[in-house]
């Protein structure tokens, strides 16, 4: 068990393309740790806060944030190339294509091993129960979806301890086909090992992990990449009987697992699943007034729909939902023929099981000593009785509140209000070409030129 | 620092948006959490037991001098004898507000648990008052 986390540093997949982007502010207004400012005409993440929900990724237009991804070329440079992959990229396929098509496909991408995620849910399981009996908190919170844990640990810091603090199954099966390929023989030199993710939270967390040790994982596709790859291949008929190495451990537990409920159906006593970033803070705000203490657990997921809800997930996330249930429920009746255990040539993951300390930080806080705080505290509550509370954004901040915080920490100023603007200029605070010289510096100082370069913008007469 | 919020008595719907609002008040403050988490859990209890018996109430909420003082005075009908009220399990709410998850009898015993000083005063057919003080540093 190791500290990792805290203060340190935060990797984050999710990117701005300055190129792309047109300060639209969509992004700005749905983010639910408001970490998102326009400066210069271009929205700007601000690390501290961002957890990678991804939220604004799913509300911009011109699809100007981007996924950080590793290059699949990469996997050339290893000789054993393992890919982990979660159940919900079998859902993005017709269930009339069998899954060793796929596999197949994945093959032909250059695989030479492919493994499910969800194949050591047992393991997690085992780590579930040992955790709960020796922690006392209730509800006990799931760490699986990564970007929850950080949104936790940023706004609501003290539910921390909630946490349960077990390796996800992305984890602990990163770890076990390490182990294993390592003890079939290969050299740790030659074992790649990747992970095909269905969002931007889960690049972070392999990036740079909360409360854990050092990750396994060589690298990162991201799904909707992998997803034309494999479609290539199926549509061009080029998948065949030639496989790559696999196992035979799916089990429906497994399948179903990163899925809306995955997780609560394994818990005897009474457990919420919540999913939905939104749907996700409000049950927080309840837990933190002491509303929830009869709940044992907690199964808290950013996306709708789980990870088959993921952003970087193409199609629908129902017809993959239904899918996953059909093919775990064919999988349960065929149980009897299918005799293949984890514990087969078990490998103890024991010590790799539980997490280390998942530090609270606090972005709320408008200084770290109080007493300051505090006096910023008033002077913002002040400057709130000035701006016009309506919420507009063109200060390029979420809303007023937000940049009345900004302004006692001296990270923006009174006149980005457009209103104060105008106050400022009639009682000459303010001159006029100040004022243009601000609204520049926060839209770009074209931005109120022409501009055909929009979604339902056309000049004809031109 | 002074807030001041207004309850409405039977309310229930809204019975936790004083102490959510509170809560991220000390957050921005840097409260520490263990201590925020307590003040949070007696107000939430305070708000529901306003909501519940009086007809109307509010609370004021004072951050000062190293201590949150937190005063909630409603118009009700007072209790009549405070210590058998503090006993934990014993409740008046009537059954109509226990099918609704409130009226344990828990609250007022939760809400000296979850401060460092509670004073109650109360007129039986006209309210009643308490008072809540912690302090914003562990040992203080």
């Amino acid at each position: 068990m190791s500290n990792k986390g805290g203060d340190t540093e935060f990797h984050h997949a999710l990117k701005v393309h300055s190129e792309l982007c047109t300060g639209c502010i969509h992004c700005m207004a749905v983010c639910p740790t408001r970490a998102i400012r326009v400066r210069n005409g271009k929205a700007m993440i601000i690390a501290n806060r961002c957890v990678d929900c991804g939220e604004c990724y799913r509300s911009c237009p011109v699809s100007a944030i981007g996924v950080e991804q590793d290059d699949l070329n990469m996997i050339f440079g290893f000789k054993t190339r393992a890919i982990l992959i979660p159940s919900v990229l079998i859902g993005l396929f017709s269930h009339k294509i069998p899954v060793t098509a796929i596999y197949s496909a994945l093959g032909k991408i250059g695989f030479t091993h492919v493994y499910q995620v969800g194949n050591t849910i047992d393991m997690v399981l085992d780590a579930y129960r040992e955790f709960r009996l020796a922690n006392k908190q209730r509800p006990l919170i799931s760490s699986f979806c990564p970007a929850i844990v950080r949104l936790i640990q940023v706004r609501f810091p003290s539910l921390v301890d909630n946490i349960m603090r077990v390796n996800p199954p992305i984890d602990m099966s990163a770890l076990y086909y390490r182990k294993k390929l390592l003890s079939e023989g290969n050299d740790a030199k030659d074992i790649g090992l990747f992970y095909a993710t269905p969002c931007a939270a889960k690049i972070a967390a392999i990036k740079s992990p909360v409360g854990e040790t050092e990750s396994v994982i060589t690298g990162v596709i991201n799904m909707n990449y992998l997803y034309n790859k494999i479609q290539g291949y199926l549509q061009r008929d080029e998948v065949d009987q030639e496989m790559p190495v696999t196992d035979n451990l799916l089990s429906p537990a497994g399948i179903l697992w990163s899925l809306t409920r995955g997780e609560t159906i394994h818990s005897e006593k009474r457990a919420l699943p919540v999913d939905g970033i939104r749907n996700v803070t409000e049950i927080l705000e309840n837990v933190e007034n002491g509303k929830l203490d009869s709940v044992d657990f907690l199964e808290l997921r950013a996306c709708d729909e789980g990870c088959a809800g993921g952003i970087l997930m193409s199609g629908n996330r129902f017809l993959n939902v239904e899918r996953l249930r059909k093919l775990a429920s064919s999988v349960e009746k065929n149980k009897e023929n299918n005799t293949a255990k984890l514990s087969d040539g078990y490998i103890s993951l024991k010590e790799h099981s539980f997490l280390g300390n998942i530090e609270p930080r606090n972005i709320e806080k408008l200084d770290e000593n109080v007493s300051a705080a505090m006096k910023k505290m008033k002077r913002k509550r002040r400057l709130m009785c000035f701006l016009p509370g309506f919420d507009c954004g063109a200060c390029g901040a979420p809303d007023c509140q937000t940049l009345a915080e900004d302004i006692v920490q001296g990270r923006a100023q009174i006149s980005h209000c457009i209103f104060m603007q105008q106050q400022m200029i009639n009682q000459k605070l303010l001159s006029q070409e100040k004022a243009t010289k601000i609204t520049g510096e926060i839209w770009g100082a074209e931005r109120l030129e022409k501009n055909c370069n929009k979604t339902g913008a056309e000049d004809e007469n031109k | 620092m002074q807030y001041k919020y207004k309850i409405a008595g039977g309310d229930f719907a809204n019975a936790g948006t004083v102490a959510s609002s509170v809560k991220k008040t000390l957050r921005q403050l840097n409260i520490d959490h263990s201590i925020s988490k307590r003040v949070v859990i007696a107000l939430y209890e305070g708000e529901v037991n306003v909501v519940a018996h009086a007809y109307s109430g509010i609370i004021d909420v004072e951050i000062e001098n190293g201590r949150i003082r937190i005063l909630i005075s409603d118009r009700g009908p007072g209790i009549p004898d405070i210590p058998k009220a503090m006993e934990e399990g014993y409740s008046t709410a009537s059954p109509q507000v226990r099918e609704m998850g409130f009226g344990a009898g828990m609250g007022l015993s939760n809400m000296k648990k979850n401060s460092d000083i509670m004073n109650i005063t109360s007129t039986p057919g006209e309210g009643t008052a308490v008072e809540l003080i912690t302090y914003l540093e562990p040992n203080e």
